[in-house]
C-alpha cells in the first residue's frame, strides 16, 4: 500500500525540513520525503508551485494520491497528557472515542495518565490497555503511576511496566507529597530512563480551593488556589532533580512563578523539561466568573501575567510542549455545584486550533508549534528511538522508517467548536462557540486515512 | 432594573436596592397594622429549598410569603454537602415542577443560585450561598441603618469578624458601598482576605483602630468549626481581641448602633449587655427582615418574563 502526499507545505522540525514537497507512505511508514524549493514556500501564493519532473522520476504507483496544495503537512500530533478513562470509567471516555478525538484534533499518538480504576500501578493494567488501544484509531502510550494506587507511599514495579509498555511514571492529580518519595522515584526511574512527570501541587496548600486565589475568588466567595501551591512544589521537584539527576518533566505549567523557576533551572543544567496547555495560554480566571463548571480545571485558569509568562516561555523554550491535559468528563457530572463539579477540559478536539492562534499572534512559529506538539515529546519519551515493542517506530518524524503519523493542516479554513459534535464522549470545554483556524483536514495514523471536509 | 431572580448584590443597581428599600417602607407600615396580611400575591407559591440548617432566615422568608398570601412550603433538603441519589437540578426541578413561583435557595456552596436560575422559570431568591452572598440580609441591614440614622451616604461602618467565609459581610460589603458609606473591616489577618483593600475598603486587625468614631458596629457570628483551622487558636483568644465589650464600644461614636445577624455567640463576640443594650438593634433587624423579603416577593413578582 503507497500513499503519495503531494505538493503540501512539509514541515518535520526534527530534521530541518521546511518546504513544499511530497511525502510517499509505504506500508504505514515513511519511505521518502522529496523537497522541491525552500524558497518556493514564500510565493507560494501567486505562484502554486508545480511539481518538478524529477520529484515524479522513480515513484512507484501509488495506491492513493492526497492533494495537500496550501496546506501544511506535519508529523502527526502527541499528546504526552491525556485521560482516556479506561479502564474504570467508560461513562467519560473509552480508548476508542479518545482516540477518535484524538485523531480529529491531528494527535497520532497520545500518552495516558494512569488515574483509571483500577489504577495503572501495575503490569497487568498497562497491559489491558495496550491490549486495548488495539482497537485504538491512534497509538496509546500508557503512563503509570509512581506510587501504588497513587498513593504517594510504595514505589510501584516501574521496570516491569516499562516491559509492559509504560513511558513515564506520574501520580498525576495525586502527587506525590512526601519529598522522599518523590526522591526515590526520580533515583530508581534513572535505571530504565523514562521520566516522572510531576503535577506540582502543595495539596496541603491548596486544600479544598476550587479556583485561583485573588480578588475573584473572595468576590465568587469560591475558595482560592493561590500559585504558591504549583510553585513549592515545582521548585522542591527542581531540586530534587538536581540532587538525584533523574528525569523531571512538569505538568501543565501554569502560573508566571513556575515559568521562572523552569527557567533559572534549565539555565543551571538541571534535567527538566514542562509543558503547558492551550487553556492556561487562552483563558484567565474570569472564564469562571458565572460559576462555569467548564471552565474548572486543576490548576486552576489564573490571570493575564501568568498568560504573558507562559507565552514567554513557550517563546523561548522554557516551555518545551503543549498537551491538552484532555480531561473528558460526564454531562451530570458538570451540571453540578462549582464545588463539587469535577476538574477539566476535554482538549484533544480544540489544542491545535488554539495553538495555532499563537502563531497568528507570532508569540511562536509554526515550526515551533510543531516542535512543542510532536517533536519535543517524541524527544522526552524517547520515542525516537523506540524504547520497546509496542511502538512500531520512531514517531514525532519524517525520517526514513519513520511510522506514517501525519497530520495535514488547512490553516486558513475557520471552524467553529461544536462541544455537542465533539468525537470525545466529555463535550466539557469553555471553547464551546468558539471561532478558530487550523483544523486537520487529513490525519494519517496506523496506515489509515482519516479526512473531514 | 430588577431581572427575574434575586443572586446577589452585586447584581443589582444602587436604584434597585433603593427601590426595594423604599418598597419595604410600605410593607412595614402593613406590618404595624392590626391585620398584617395583604391580598397581594394571593395564589403564588413560594418554595423555601434549604440545603443547610436555618431557621431565623426560612421562618422569615415563611412568614413574609404568608404576609402576601403567598402559599408556601419547606423543602428541606438533609444536611450533607453530597445530596445523595438525586442531583441538585433534578430537585430544583421538581420543586418547579410542583408550581413554585419563587424558589428561596440556601446552599452551601457558591454559584448554587446563579446554576439553578438559569435552569428554571421560577424567580429564584439567594437565601445564602456559601461564601458568597445573602442579600436580604444586606437589604434588611440597610433598611436598618437607614431607619436609625436616617441616610447610608457617608456613615462610617465597621465590620468586625470573620469576613472571609461570611456571605453577609460580602453582601453588606456590596450594598453599603454602594449606597456611600464608608466601610472598616476589623478582625485577624486570617479572616480577612488582603483582596479587600483593592476594593476601596479599609481594613483593620484591631478593635481600638478600627472602631474609633464609626457610626455603626456590625458584628459577625464567629463559627466556632473555624478554630483549630488555624485561623484562630481558640474562641477565648478570639474573643479576648475580637469580642465587642462595652469599652470598646466606648470607642464609637454616642450614637453609633450595633448590629448582628444572629445568632449570637453571648460572651465570644459581642457581650451581653451590649446585645441587650440601648445601642442594640439587632431585634429590630429581624422585624425588618420581614418587610424586606416581603418586597423582594412582590417586586421580583411583578417582573416581565
Amino acid at each position: 500500500m503507497h500513499i503519495l502526499i503531494e505538493k503540501g507545505h512539509i514541515i518535520d522540525p526534527s530534521q530541518g525540513i521546511d518546504g513544499i514537497g511530497n511525502i510517499l507512505i509505504e506500508d504505514g511508514k515513511i519511505k521518502e520525503v522529496y523537497i522541491q524549493s525552500k524558497e518556493q514556500k514564500a510565493k507560494s501564493k501567486s505562484s502554486p508551485p508545480q511539481p518538478s519532473p524529477s520529484m515524479e522520476e522513480g515513484l512507484p504507483p501509488a495506491d492513493r494520491i492526497i492533494n495537500a496544495k496550501g496546506m501544511f503537512v506535519i508529523p502527526g500530533l502527541i499528546d504526552m497528557h491525556v485521560h482516556l478513562r479506561e479502564p474504570g470509567f467508560e461513562y467519560k471516555e473509552t480508548i476508542k472515542t479518545g482516540t477518535a478525538a484524538a485523531i480529529r484534533g491531528g494527535f497520532t499518538t497520545v500518552c495516558c495518565m494512569p488515574n483509571t480504576f483500577p489504577v495503572n500501578d501495575n503490569a497487568s493494567v498497562t497491559e489491558f490497555i495496550i491490549r486495548k488501544s488495539l482497537e485504538g484509531l491512534c497509538t496509546v502510550l500508557p503512563i503509570g503511576a509512581i506510587t501504588k494506587g497513587q498513593k504517594g507511599e510504595e514505589l510501584v514495579e516501574m521496570g516491569t511496566m516499562k516491559d509492559e509498555g509504560c513511558i513515564a511514571f506520574s501520580d498525576d492529580g495525586l502527587p506525590v507529597m512526601n519529598s522522599l518519595m518523590m526522591r526515590r522515584a526520580l533515583e530508581y526511574s534513572k535505571a530504565f530512563n523514562l521520566p516522572i512527570i510531576s503535577h506540582c501541587e502543595d495539596l496541603t496548600l491548596s486544600e479544598d480551593g476550587v479556583m485561583s486565589e485573588g480578588l475573584l475568588s473572595m468576590t465568587l466567595g469560591l475558595r482560592g488556589i493561590p500559585a504558591e501551591a504549583e510553585q513549592i512544589m515545582v521548585f522542591r521537584d527542581i531540586l530534587l532533580a538536581e540532587l538525584t539527576q533523574g528525569k523531571l518533566h512538569i505538568a501543565h505549567v501554569s502560573t508566571k512563578g513556575s515559568v521562572k523557576l523552569i527557567r533559572d533551572a534549565k539555565k543551571r543544567g538541571v534535567n527538566v523539561t514542562a509543558e503547558t496547555c492551550p487553556h492556561y495560554f487562552s483563558l484567565t480566571e474570569d472564564a469562571v466568573k458565572n460559576y462555569d463548571t467548564n471552565a474548572k480545571v486543576n490548576p486552576p485558569l489564573r490571570t493575564n501575567k501568568d498568560i504573558e509568562a507562559i507565552k514567554e516561555g513557550l517563546k523561548d523554550g522554557t516551555i518545551d510542549v503543549i498537551a491538552t491535559d484532555h480531561a473528558p468528563h460526564h454531562r451530570d457530572e458538570k451540571l453540578k455545584e462549582f464545588d463539587l463539579a469535577p476538574s477539566g477540559i476535554s482538549g484533544l478536539e480544540t489544542a491545535l486550533g488554539l495553538s495555532m492562534r499563537l502563531v497568528d499572534e507570532g508569540v511562536i512559529t509554526i515550526n515551533q508549534l510543531i516542535e512543542k506538539m510532536s517533536v519535543n515529546p517524541s524527544r522526552i519519551l524517547g520515542l525516537c528511538s523506540p524504547p520497546s515493542f509496542f511502538i512500531t517506530g520512531p514517531k514525532g518524524t519524517f525520517a526514513k522508517g519513520a511510522d506514517a503519523d501525519v497530520a495535514i493542516i488547512d490553516t486558513k479554513k475557520e471552524f467553529r467548536v461544536e462541544a455537542s459534535k465533539f468525537f470525545s464522549k466529555g463535550k466539557n470545554t469553555p471553547f464551546d462557540g468558539w471561532m478558530l483556524k487550523g483544523a486537520p483536514a487529513i490525519t494519517i495514523s496506523k496506515g489509515r486515512i482519516y479526512e473531514w471536509k | 432594573m430588577l431581572q427575574k431572580d434575586l443572586l446577589g448584590i452585586k447584581e443589582i443597581s444602587v436604584e434597585d436596592i433603593t427601590l426595594i428599600l423604599e418598597t419595604a417602607a410600605g410593607f412595614k407600615d402593613v406590618l404595624g397594622r392590626d391585620i398584617k396580611k395583604v391580598p397581594t400575591l394571593r395564589g403564588k407559591t413560594a418554595v423555601n429549598l434549604f440545603f443547610e440548617p436555618s431557621t431565623r432566615t426560612r421562618t422569615s422568608f415563611e412568614l413574609a410569603a404568608i404576609r402576601l398570601s403567598t402559599d408556601v412550603i419547606n423543602f428541606s433538603v438533609p444536611t450533607s454537602s453530597v445530596v445523595k441519589g438525586e442531583s441538585l437540578i433534578d430537585t430544583a426541578l421538581t420543586v418547579q415542577a410542583l408550581g413554585a413561583d419563587f424558589i428561596i435557595l440556601r446552599h452551601p456552596s457558591a454559584g448554587v443560585p446563579h446554576l439553578l436560575a438559569r435552569k428554571l422559570r421560577a424567580s429564584v431568591i439567594n437565601a445564602g450561598d456559601g461564601a458568597n452572598e445573602h442579600p436580604t440580609q444586606a437589604l434588611l441591614d440597610a433598611f436598618t441603618i437607614q431607619e436609625k440614622k436616617g441616610g447610608i451616604e457617608g456613615l462610617d461602618i465597621a465590620i468586625v469578624g470573620d469576613i472571609m467565609h461570611s456571605r453577609v459581610a460580602k453582601s453588606n460589603i456590596y450594598s453599603l458601598t454602594k449606597l456611600g458609606a464608608k466601610i472598616r473591616l476589623i478582625g485577624p489577618p486570617t479572616l480577612i482576605p488582603e483582596e479587600m483593600k483593592e476594593i476601596g475598603v479599609g481594613v483593620f486587625h484591631t478593635m481600638e483602630k478600627g472602631l474609633k468614631d464609626v457610626d455603626v458596629v456590625m458584628m459577625l457570628r464567629i463559627q466556632m468549626e473555624r478554630q483549630g483551622k488555624g485561623f484562630f487558636p481558640s474562641t477565648e483568644e478570639y474573643s479576648k481581641n475580637w469580642g465587642l465589650t462595652p469599652e470598646r464600644l466606648s470607642l464609637a461614636k454616642d450614637d453609633a448602633i450595633v448590629m448582628h445577624p444572629g445568632p449570637m455567640n453571648r460572651g465570644i463576640e459581642i457581650a451581653s449587655e451590649i446585645a441587650d443594650g440601648p445601642q442594640s438593634v439587632i431585634l429590630e433587624q429581624v422585624t425588618n427582615g420581614l418587610a424586606v423579603r416581603m418586597a423582594v416577593m412582590y417586586l421580583l413578582a411583578g417582573v416581565k418574563r
